[in-house]
């Protein structure tokens, strides 16, 4: 993983070399959108759980584009959507424009959103989740001209609410190590 | 990685995000003209992906079967208790059967009680269903070396099934209890009722000519009754059940529609002979 390491040697350390460093800072931009990616794919393994994709893609996706928008960047951000439709049989371009606004929201909060404790973030993540949801199931019945069940929807909404503290958690110390290590040199 | 002017760049950055939303427009609209493409595309993943989901398999199969083996402990247990608790009433039965066979011997000696010998009794193989005289009927394959004779019991592994009414070197046949020809004595068992069990060629048989104050109830046993001497009393014949038109029939305990083997008993009982013997019937292997 991409994880850099969160201890370095105090004082100025000797300029790293070119290649690794290069890798290095590669890594920290690509982590979160393989990571998300991976995850997703995870999610659409096979496990009795309703539509963990969607709620699988959200918190990734709202964490980085909140914290660290230059590693989550609006192409990432279309490739996660388009890989969503892909894996969930939604009509193609709805996970895409979804994801897309959810992260036009948390670029358009983030200033405020940082500033917040984790309880403020999480209640917001909440609201921002069932919305997306109804956004996905409109663009759902709008794109497929019938009108599915919105309890799966809300399910997932849930479900995404459910996941946010165990994905920020982990997603927290990996942005941390990486900040310190942009810091450290 | 490319060299760009920081103008540039930052117009590129703020223009990414609407240019992106276009895009999944486009790409809506792209899905709706060209459904195979989607289809295509998801095929192409999930090909990819295949390998991945291949190697989850494995160690997801193992925790959903650790899973299965704890629900499977918990319902383990219950099942114990609910055995345990059961063995209890069972051993409580057990000694009151035996208390109950120490009384009756007891009794019987006081009584100077006949016993009934045991019945001795042929198992046959059913060959085939039908045919004959009677609608409900089954042939018997017998060996020659068996004594059958007319008016022996059958039964099956359940209850009555019918009794015997032709006998050929090799076969007999009975006439199930079904037949419209077939006339059973019965008795209900909690009443102890006569009645008459009288075939229609249907599954189930009517309970005709029951005493009068008395109604057939509905779940009761019904066994033969020692009526006329045509059968021994107490073979569990059915259980009684009210038809929708408030008729009662019984629900015979033998499943006469998939009869394979039957036992053919020997009471020696002589009381109503089928038709066409009227003199005492001879036992059959000493007419061969």
């Amino acid at each position: 993983m991409a994880t850099p390491p969160a201890r370095r040697p105090h004082g100025r350390p000797a300029p790293a070399p070119g290649l690794l460093r290069r890798i290095d800072a590669f890594a920290r931009v690509a982590f979160p959108g393989f990571s998300t990616a991976f995850l997703m794919v995870l999610a659409a393994a096979p496990i009795n759980l309703p539509s963990p994709v969607f709620a699988m893609a959200l918190p990734c996706v709202t964490f980085w584009s909140v914290f660290r928008p230059t590693a989550m960047m609006p192409p990432v951000v279309f490739l996660l959507g388009l890989l969503m439709d892909l894996l969930t049989f939604a009509p193609l371009g709805s996970g895409v424009l979804v994801l897309l606004a959810l992260h036009a929201v948390g670029l358009r909060f983030r200033y405020f959103l940082v500033r917040q404790s984790f309880l403020t973030v999480w209640l917001c993540f909440c609201v921002a989740a069932v919305g997306a949801a109804c956004f996905y199931w409109g663009l759902q019945s709008l794109l497929g001209l019938r009108l599915p069940p919105i309890a799966p929807a809300l399910n997932a909404a849930m479900l995404a609410c459910g996941l946010y503290p165990a994905i920020a958690l982990v997603l927290t110390r990996i942005h941390e190590a990486m900040l310190h290590a942009e810091i450290a040199p | 990685m490319i060299r760009l002017s920081i103008p540039l760049r930052q117009a590129l950055a703020r223009l990414s995000l609407p240019l992106m939303i276009a895009a999944a427009f486009g790409i809506m609209l792209l899905g709706k003209a060209d459904t195979l493409l989607a289809e295509r595309l998801r095929t192409h993943l999930s090909d990819a992906l295949s390998p991945i989901y291949a190697a989850l398999a494995e160690p997801m199969a193992a925790v959903r079967s650790a899973i299965q083996d704890l629900q499977d402990l918990a319902t383990l247990r219950e099942e114990n208790g609910q055995l345990r608790e059961e063995n209890e009433r069972l051993r409580r039965w057990h000694a009151s059967a035996l208390a109950l066979e120490t009384e009756n011997q007891m009794l019987r000696r006081q009584l100077n009680f006949l016993p009934e010998a045991a019945p001795a009794f042929v198992t046959a193989r059913v060959v085939a269903d039908g045919g004959g005289t009677y609608v409900r009927a089954v042939l018997l394959a017998t060996g020659p070396q068996n004594s059958i004779r007319k008016g022996q019991v059958a039964l099956d592994e359940r209850g009555f099934v019918g009794r015997v009414t032709e006998v050929g070197s090799r076969s007999a046949r009975v006439l199930l209890a079904t037949d419209m020809n077939s006339r059973i004595p019965v008795a209900l068992e909690s009443s102890r009722a006569r009645a008459i069990m009288t075939g229609n060629n249907g599954t189930r048989p009517r309970l005709q000519h029951w005493p009068e104050g008395v109604i057939p109830m509905d779940g009761e046993r019904v066994v033969t009754s020692a009526e006329a001497g045509a059968f021994p009393a107490g073979l569990p014949v059915g259980i009684v059940r009210l038809s929708s038109q408030g008729v009662p029939e019984v629900e015979l305990f033998a499943r006469l529609d998939r009869l394979d083997a039957v036992r053919l008993f020997d009471y020696g009982l002589s009381g109503i002979i089928p038709p066409e013997a009227v003199a005492r019937p001879e036992p059959r292997s000493g007419r061969r």
